[in-house]
């Protein structure tokens, strides 16, 4: 029951979609929305097609300076989550500087980061990596922090060593939590990388709408939102596939359960 | 009321393997002792149950034969050394069956045997014998043809046998029970008596197990200690002279319910006190 339900209703996100698409258009050409205020599907599409060269240039930009941003941003958050969740003193006395740190909204870096590395790449990597990590340090600390401490007790008593617990339990426990989280920050790192290129940048998508919207060109804005939401969505499929592979014994105990 | 006669009812061997000269052991956040007191010997290969109201201390005093925390007065000699850290001739099981979920209960089985001298060292050469050893330990327990399974396909009372096979793949000297069968219900309890029953009258290792379960403490055990509310004393030591191999029948003879009745009587004067 639960295998069959999912491929039955894989049309309906298509369909809805479609439906919005439909009703969209026919909100523009009803009531004769001026192209300059809301652009229609249509109208999208074209410039799509119109702009296609610069667009995939952008995107291409956008698109790395994302994936690097993130890349610190995993390599970080891992080393962090790990540090913070094998021990309890680091937990206690780095946890709040993290929630602090994690409730400042990342836009206001982006003044800062352009005064020490100028305007352009640095800048959007950066901020890409600051909103991306804090998902990923909380999500592996609490996966490690989290071990039952019987099983710890089964261990220790075997003369097992901090690092073997880490290791052996530790580490596999929290992959879940650390997949989890990847898809999680991949669409807050492009959330980063766009919100720095409208501010300080004269490349990638977040600069285009910027420029296009000053010269009035809503069909391209309006492109090149769909063109990060196209992005965003293919790396959050991505890193969902990757997550049911890499732990689907996290999940797979549920589904028997159905 | 203790009876002093250490008699061993079946293993004869007189070696002593556990030893507790006065101990206590305070816990630093409340100032009082959990332990108070315990001086109590256990011969290789005894059955011990240790029974008592919850929070009398016993699973802190599983904690102090493990070597995961030393006594703050008195001594722990475990194997004739005194105990300073985890002994490692040890193994546990407790009331949840601690299964690491993604791994089969092959590989579960495993796990002591990737941490322990000397199997840690020569693990790879030896998987072969190791894996068969595994294989006939989950035999014994009743979960042939379920090696490859994963934890959550296995229902709890075969989830907790496993979980007993962990605890015995390195051949421990000593296996420590803290109400491993707690949390199952009545019929699969009582099956896996028999289980652990079989396997010790097998294999002969000492044997601590804590329980709520009287019952469960007579038919399985050579000798009961019964431990006071917190701070944790032992009260009594009852031997259990019912001749081996028992069979579930015979907890309902009179002999049986007579030392039942006669723990309980124990408990009911700590819960009044």
């Amino acid at each position: 029951m639960a295998t069959k339900k999912p491929t039955n209703d894989a049309w309906a996100p298509w369909a809805f979609f479609i439906a919005i698409l439909i009703v969209w258009q026919g909100v523009c050409t009803g009531f004769a929305v001026s192209e300059f205020i809301f652009p229609s599907p249509i109208a999208i599409v074209k410039s799509l097609i119109e702009f296609a060269g610069p667009i995939a240039d952008h995107a291409w930009q956008t698109f790395w300076t994302t994936l690097a941003g993130f890349g610190i941003g995993v390599v970080v958050g891992l080393l962090l989550g790990f540090i913070i969740g094998s021990s309890r003193f680091m937990y206690n006395a780095l946890y709040p500087l993290m929630i602090g740190f994690n409730s400042i909204p990342k836009a206001a870096f982006v003044p800062i980061l352009v005064v020490w590395f100028g305007i352009g790449t640095v800048p959007a990597i950066l901020t890409a990596f600051l909103i991306s990590f804090f998902p990923i340090v909380v999500n592996v600390a609490t996966g490690l922090a989290t071990l039952e401490p019987e099983l710890e007790d089964v261990l220790r008593a075997l003369g097992a060593k901090r690092i073997d617990v880490l290791l052996k339990v530790g580490l596999p426990r929290s992959l879940p939590y650390f997949f989890a989280s990847l898809k999680v920050s991949i669409t807050l790192a492009f959330v980063g990388s766009v919100v720095s290129e409208t501010v300080a940048a004269n490349k990638g998508i977040g600069y285009l709408m910027m420029s296009a919207g000053s010269s009035m060109r809503m069909g391209l804005v309006f492109a090149g939102l769909i063109v990060i939401s196209a992005m965003a969505m293919v790396m959050y499929v991505a890193f969902a596939a990757l997550e049911k592979r890499m732990t689907g014994w996290a999940t797979r105990g549920m589904d028997s359960r159905q | 009321m203790s009876q002093a006669a250490d008699l061993p009812a079946e293993a004869p061997s007189a070696r002593v393997l556990v030893d507790f000269d006065r101990v206590d052991l305070a816990y630093d956040d409340t100032g009082g002792n959990a332990i108070e007191d315990v001086s109590l010997t256990i011969r290789e290969g005894e059955f011990v149950a240790v029974v008592g109201p919850s929070g009398c201390g016993k699973s802190t005093f599983m904690k102090l034969v493990s070597g995961l925390r030393p006594p703050s007065e008195g001594t722990v000699i475990v194997d004739g050394r005194e105990v300073s850290g985890p002994i490692k001739i040890v193994g546990m099981a407790f009331q949840a069956p601690t299964l690491l979920p993604w791994r089969t209960a092959m590989d579960n089985l495993m796990l002591p045997l990737e941490i322990v001298e000397p199997y840690r060292s020569n693990l790879k050469q030896n998987r072969a014998e190791y894996e068969a050893r595994a294989r006939g330990l989950l035999k014994t327990v009743g979960l042939e043809g379920n090696e490859d399974k994963f934890p959550w396909q296995l229902s709890g009372g075969m989830q907790q046998r496993a979980s007993i096979c962990r605890a015995l793949i390195h051949e421990p000297k000593l296996l420590l029970l803290d109400e491993p069968f707690g949390a199952l219900d009545a019929f699969t309890r009582e099956e896996l008596w028999c289980v652990l029953r079989d396997l010790w009258m097998e294999k002969r290792f000492t044997v601590i197990l804590v329980t709520h379960d009287l019952r469960e403490a007579t038919f399985l055990a050579d000798t009961v200690y019964v431990m006071s509310r917190r701070p944790g004393r032992i009260l009594v030591r009852k031997s259990i002279e019912l001749p081996r191999p028992r069979d579930l029948e015979i907890t309902y003879e009179e002999r049986f319910t007579d030392i039942v009745l006669e723990l309980r009587e124990h408990i009911g004067r700590i819960r009044k006190a």
